[in-house]
């Protein structure tokens, strides 16, 4: 399963590194996203500084429907969802390779926008290592739960559409968690971020649970 | 033995048409069988059941020993389908297109060098984006995923479409190829004289059923006793040499097919030893389809 999970994930940054549609698009996006709160709250700095968490989050997210909508987009062509499915990868290797690879691009997006709070929001980062765990956590289950939901909505002829809306709710409990967990990183208050972190933890197990037990049924279903 | 296919009043459904209307059809080991029938008849729909791509609902069906009504994704592996759609990522380069389904099933690098090589993608092609192909090319890889995959049971749906003279003909030795390894195939057509000049038998599908055709001999076909590679299985049979051990130069294309066992071979040791990919090898890139002009 973890052969094929790298082959898949190995595959799908190659195909990023040769289109660059997330250095070229969402990047630049998200760091819009960044630049638009900032413009937005200017006016009241301290505003801008407490709620850094949370418009971090919904930079991240947003950016994150853009790069699981790629992710499938690449497997709902001329014939690859047949191939897949004959390929002989095993739907769970599949789905961990789409996670690995949606999360891998996530995390360098997550830097870019780790730099632009710290630059844009004046964001103090008082606990870095609650801050990276807390990333690395919701960056999982925001893979798991994009690509599981990508799948379910690859076959759908207003797949682009339905993505968000299939997704957007599902993440509601991830993105109170990330944020609360970054929100006492942010303030030096790293006790209080841990137990939100497991929150994060078990969210992420869950999805990805659910994504490997599942995920090969929603493959012939796409 | 049991016949690699075997359909037995199989019914399915595409939405709520049946596609396949009660079908019956037995294809022994090494047999190549030409689905004839006008467009809409359910020939695609066959081959894609035979994939386990499409649910059979009612009947017997068992393809390579598995029961496609039970478990239709076992036999997936085991399968090669040359369908309309290329199956290809067009940002990948045509290497790395046959390196990655080539791994996913298990293949070793070799066998990539080998089916880039027999099917005449081995120079400057091999390192250009799928995207930039013509349809020829893009055929021309399909089928070199096919053959680096090495199927015990190839599925060619209109495997000549979109080839020029020399792809035509090279498909035709890939098949005559596979056959003599005691590769099965099972092949839908429109070009009657080129499909029917390679298969040992040929069936009709009309409105979702299969019907036994008999063409009699025609000059160069199979099954005219002037032609040395003649099978002697006839309409109904499989070829007397299948898996034999009796390949032309290039050797085996796929696995022979174990019906019986229902099995397959391991994850870990899917290549059974012998089973190799062909050696003999076609003109590389521009001279393969048309010149460096066919790349898009």
């Amino acid at each position: 399963m973890w052969r094929d999970a790298l082959l898949v994930a190995g595959k799908d940054l190659r195909i990023e590194a040769r289109t660059r549609v997330a250095l070229n698009q969402v990047a630049p996006f998200a760091v819009l996203v960044l630049l638009l709160f900032a413009f937005a709250l200017d006016s009241n700095r301290l505003v801008l500084r407490d709620a850094t968490p949370g418009l971090f989050w919904v930079a991240v997210l947003l950016s994150a429907l853009l790069a699981v909508q790629r992710a499938f987009a690449l497997e709902a062509v001329d014939g690859v969802p047949d191939a897949l499915r004959l390929s002989g990868l095993r739907p769970a290797g599949i789905f961990l390779g789409k996670v690995l690879a949606v999360s891998a691009q996530l995390a360098a997006l997550e830097v870019l926008l780790g730099l632009g709070v710290v630059v844009l929001y004046d964001a103090p980062l008082a606990s870095p290592a609650l801050l990276v765990a807390a990333s690395i956590g919701a960056t999982l289950g925001l893979a798991a739960v994009g690509c599981l939901y990508g799948i379910l909505a690859a076959g759908q002829r207003v797949a682009q559409t339905l993505l968000p809306l299939l997704l957007l709710p599902a993440l509601a409990p991830l993105l109170l968690a990330a944020t609360q967990a970054w929100s006492a990183g942010v303030d030096g208050v790293a006790s209080e971020g841990w137990r939100w972190l497991g929150l994060l933890v078990l969210f992420a197990a869950a999805y990805l649970g659910a994504g490997v037990a599942t995920f090969g049924i929603l493959l012939d279903d796409a | 033995m049991e016949p690699v296919v075997d359909l037995r009043g199989a019914v399915a459904l595409v939405g709520r048409f049946p596609a396949l209307a009660g079908a019956d059809l037995a294809v022994d080991a090494g047999e190549v069988v030409l689905l004839q029938g006008p467009n809409g008849a359910g020939k695609t729909t066959l081959l894609r059941c035979c994939a386990g791509l499409v649910p059979v609902v009612d009947g017997r069906a068992r393809v390579l020993g598995c029961d496609l009504r039970a478990d239709r994704r076992r036999v997936r592996r085991r399968v090669g389908l040359l369908a309309h759609a290329s199956g290809l990522y067009d940002a990948l380069t045509v290497e790395a297109n046959v390196a990655f389904w080539g791994r996913a099933s298990g293949c070793e690098p070799g066998d990539v060098d080998a089916a880039l090589a027999r099917m005449g993608l081995a120079g400057r092609l091999r390192s250009v984006d799928v995207g930039r192909l013509s349809a020829g090319q893009r055929r021309r890889t399909s089928l070199a995923v096919l053959l680096a995959r090495r199927p015990e049971l190839w599925l060619l749906d209109e495997p000549h479409a979109g080839l020029d003279q020399s792809g035509r003909d090279l498909v035709d030795r890939l098949i005559a190829d596979a056959s003599a390894a005691g590769v099965t195939v099972l092949l839908s057509s429109h070009e009657l004289e080129r499909a029917a000049a390679v298969a040992h038998r040929q069936v009709e599908v009309v409105g979702g059923h299969v019907r036994p055709v008999d063409p009699g001999p025609s000059p160069g076909s199979p099954t005219d006793p002037g032609r040395g590679s003649a099978p002697s299985g006839g309409a109904q049979g499989p070829p007397a040499d299948a898996g034999s051990g009796s390949a032309p130069s290039g050797g085996a294309l796929g696995r022979p097919a174990d019906a019986g066992s229902g099995t397959g071979p391991g994850r870990d040791g899917r290549r059974p030893p012998g089973a190799r990919i062909a050696t003999e090898t076609e003109p590389s890139d521009g001279e393969a389809d048309g010149g460096d002009h066919d790349v898009a």
